[in-house]
């Protein structure tokens, strides 16, 4: 009797022992780098990189959110970006935050080029250099890699830096969704 | 007999092709001015190859796509290029896009024309351009470039080719009315495919709704391998994916192309412009197209130029504006309502209706979905169309992708049998449209971040490598001074006995100089130099004797305490004292003797001016 109890502890311990190494080894040895989940956060971000979060980044704000900040700061990415949020970390989503802006249409920067003086800041200020030129040449945007954050409004001296809401042309366009407004009886009122 | 499949689902909504099949094909003319919009099928818009005002010739290339897929547009006739702006094109947005307007003036000359009659002696990659330097893309439906499709990757070998004359869609009667009448054409075109493809085997499928063309293509195929497959009327057969399905009992797989099963499907018109490009050379600058509907007088079909613009169809057909409701573009399960009338015929127009009220109502209000399923039985690519629906109205996006939206072929067969009279085909539309949308902005949004993380990489590095500019300045900087302070040190250590012996040369010096006044006093001489030597020389003297009067005096008091303390060094002492008594003597003496001669100089210079 007590030989197999002590048996079964012995084989009980053998087994911990061997499932505890096995663990600690995997544990080492497949050790992720950094925080998993920042990079999905930052993957549903819109990568404006324009700071109206607070803070300096898409980024930063992914990092901020993983550690258990609100989701609610971006008003680029909008509703849509909170519910992305909302659904990955399973929290209820919330409505925009109204402190950091509000959502906005897709605007890209142009600069009007005759009145740019070339002073390079407005280069410096783009998060992902979709400004082109050189100092006391003229600049312009790239649009297709402008994100429309703003950040190179305000450093520009001379005020020659719009932003342009984006129009949609015959290549972007998309079709509506189907207008549900009538119900039958609604109509049969209307025609009569 | 041509063995035959069927395809799950289909329905059999009203023909209506009688309407336009009772007159033979007509020649629509040269209307006022053409517009050629420059993207007329899927790929890359065409870049004007011309100058507004210039001449061009029928024929003559004026658009080519330089990079990317596409294939060039040619003037439909000979004229004057007006302008190169924004018109309205067929689209389903009604938007405006850049198209070349020409101006015809009427002698229709054509530029030369290189026909081959024996395609066989060339290349197949010389046919192949040749289509497309005759700006083939596919007639009936997307457009796709032809010479592109014709192809296919190297691994993927086309056993069938299939000539696609099902023509399904109510009212469009363009492929019937081309295959009763150039039948020839089409099956010279098949041909011309067939010797670039080499299948083991051709295939033409045709509607058994279309008795004349079925005969008219027999006549042409008599004597040959190609096979007349008459398969049962049901929309939507003419879908590329169904025919095949029909012709082959094979399926394209989800996101494949038939090519990936060896299969391959051309449009009857197709046919027809590859035969006219090779074996006369003419490009593609006109088409078959199906004017019809209650609204015109004259119903029928009209070979028309691209570019000519709808209105002037309409006008010949014969239009009473009084009860046109109005126009689609395309069948009337997959085509769209025109807003405006100058839109231009363009490659891919194959019919325009225009429908009175009666015919084509305002469609009835939506209504619940009763879960029915008769939408999914009826759904020729087995989807199912209830749970698609419910996702895109929920915008749930990612789950309607999950249900394989993609594979719809928007046929419009479901929204046809619904009787919440659903739009559902426009749910569909409207979610691919937003799914595409969000593809694009994600692949944006990964190239802002990539684009970001390379700034801060880099502005990280420049920010490293100025800390190291700086560092290294500092230490050059630091280095600098400690060599300046060590330099400074070795300067000021050679700087002190530089000194000394300057110091101890300066008095050699004053020694010779004093020796040499001493002797020069001697004789007379002059005695201007001898002053200022002698001047020093008494100071010197002076200090002398002041110094050696005080260790005089320190000798003396030591004498005196060692004296009173009885020591042993008295008289080291007492000589030391008397040593010094000599020293101040001496000193005395030289000093009285250089002052007597300092007081005897002013008579000798006086009397040396006298």
């Amino acid at each position: 009797m007590w030989t197999s109890v002590l048996v079964a502890v012995v084989v009980l311990l053998a087994l911990a022992v061997v499932f505890g190494g096995l663990l600690g080894f995997a544990a080492e040895r497949f050790k992720v780098e950094g925080n998993p989940l920042v990079d999905q956060i930052d993957a549903l971000l819109p990568q404006t990189q324009c700071g109206q979060c607070g803070y300096p980044g898409c980024r930063p704000y992914a990092e901020s959110i993983a550690e258990g900040g609100p989701i609610n700061k971006c008003p680029p990415g909008g509703e849509s970006t909170i519910k992305a949020l909302a659904d990955l970390l399973d929290v209820e989503p919330e409505p925009l935050d109204a402190e950091h802006g509000v959502e906005q249409v897709k605007r890209v920067a142009v600069i009007r080029e005759d009145e740019c003086i070339g002073c390079t800041k407005c280069i410096q200020a783009c998060p992902v250099d979709a400004i082109l030129g050189a100092a006391k040449h003229m600049h312009t945007v790239i649009e297709s890699e402008c994100t429309g954050c703003d950040l190179c409004v305000d450093p520009c001296p001379v005020d020659c830096i719009d932003m342009v809401t984006v129009e949609p042309d015959i290549r972007t366009w998309t079709w509506t969704p189907p207008k549900s407004g009538l119900i039958a009886t609604d109509r049969q009122g209307a025609s009569a | 007999m041509t063995q035959l499949w069927d395809f799950s689902g289909g329905i059999h909504p009203p023909e209506h092709k009688d309407i336009s099949t009772s007159r033979p094909i007509r020649n629509a003319g040269v209307p006022d001015h053409l517009v050629l919009p420059l993207q007329q099928h899927i790929g890359d818009p065409a870049e004007a190859v011309v100058q507004v005002g210039e001449r061009v010739l029928k024929g003559q290339k004026i658009a080519d796509v330089k990079t990317g897929m596409g294939v060039p547009v040619h003037a439909p006739t000979s004229g004057v290029i007006e302008s190169i702006a924004d018109y309205p094109v067929p689209h389903p947005s009604g938007m405006a896009d850049q198209c070349i307007t020409l101006k015809p003036d009427g002698e229709d000359q054509w530029c030369p024309r290189h026909p081959v009659k024996d395609y066989r002696s060339l290349e197949r990659d010389q046919v192949l351009q040749k289509i497309r330097e005759a700006g083939i893309s596919g007639m009936g439906g997307a457009g796709f470039p032809t010479n592109i499709k014709l192809r296919p990757p190297r691994d993927r070998k086309v056993s069938t080719l299939i000539l696609n004359g099902a023509e399904c869609e109510p009212y469009i009667t363009a492929d019937d009315m081309t295959m009763r009448e150039k039948a020839d054409e089409v099956v010279a075109g098949l041909k011309i495919m067939a010797w670039i493809l080499r299948p083991e085997r051709c295939v033409i499928g045709i509607e058994d709704n279309k008795p004349e063309a079925i005969a008219a293509l027999r006549k042409a195929t008599e004597g040959t391998q190609t096979e007349i497959a008459v398969i049962p009327t049901k929309y939507p057969s003419g879908g590329e994916k169904q025919l095949i399905r029909i012709l082959t009992g094979m399926e394209v797989p989800s996101a494949g192309i038939p090519a990936d099963i060896g299969v391959m499907c051309q449009n009857i018109g197709t046919a027809v412009a590859v035969a006219q490009a090779v074996l006369e050379g003419t490009p593609l600058i006109s088409r078959i197209v199906t004017i019809t509907g209650e609204a015109v007088r004259e119903p029928g079909n009209f070979e028309a130029l691209i570019g000519t613009p709808i209105e002037h169809f309409l006008a010949q057909a014969g239009i009473n504006q009084d009860v046109v409701s109005r126009l689609v573009l395309g069948g009337p399960m997959m085509g769209y309502t025109l807003t405006t009338e100058a839109v231009p015929v363009i490659k891919t127009t194959n019919c325009v209706i225009a429908a009175t009220a009666a015919e084509l109502p305002a469609p009835p209000p939506e209504q619940p979905c009763i879960r029915c399923g008769q939408c999914a039985e009826v759904c020729p690519m087995e989807l199912l169309p209830q749970q698609l629906f419910w996702h895109a109205k929920a915008t749930e996006f990612e789950k309607a992708e999950h249900l394989n939206l993609f594979d719809c072929i928007e046929c419009g067969a479901c929204s046809y049998v619904c009787p919440s009279s659903i739009p559902l085909v426009q749910y569909y539309r409207f979610a691919k449209g937003e799914i595409r949308v969000q593809r694009a902005e994600q692949l944006k949004a990964d190239r802002a971040r990539e684009r970001f993380e390379a700034r801060q990489a880099r502005l990280e590095r420049e920010q490293e490598e100025k800390e190291l500019r700086r560092k290294e300045r500092a230490k050059a900087a630091a280095e600098a001074q400690a060599k300046k302070k060590a330099e400074a040190e070795k300067a000021a250590a050679e700087g002190e006995a530089v000194d000394e012996r300057s110091a101890k040369a300066a008095l050699v010096e004053q020694a010779l100089a004093r020796k040499k006044a001493k002797t020069e006093a001697s004789r007379p001489q002059p005695p201007v130099a001898d002053t200022a030597e002698e001047k020093p020389d008494i100071e010197a003297l002076e200090k002398q004797l002041t110094q050696a009067q005080s260790k005089l005096e320190t000798m003396q008091s030591m004498l005196d305490d060692a004296k009173a303390q009885q020591a042993d060094n008295v008289e080291k002492l007492e000589r030391a004292v008397a040593k010094n008594h000599d020293r101040v003597k001496r000193a005395e003496h030289a000093l009285a003797e250089a002052r007597g001669k300092l007081a005897a100089r002013p008579t000798t210079e006086s009397q040396s001016t006298q």
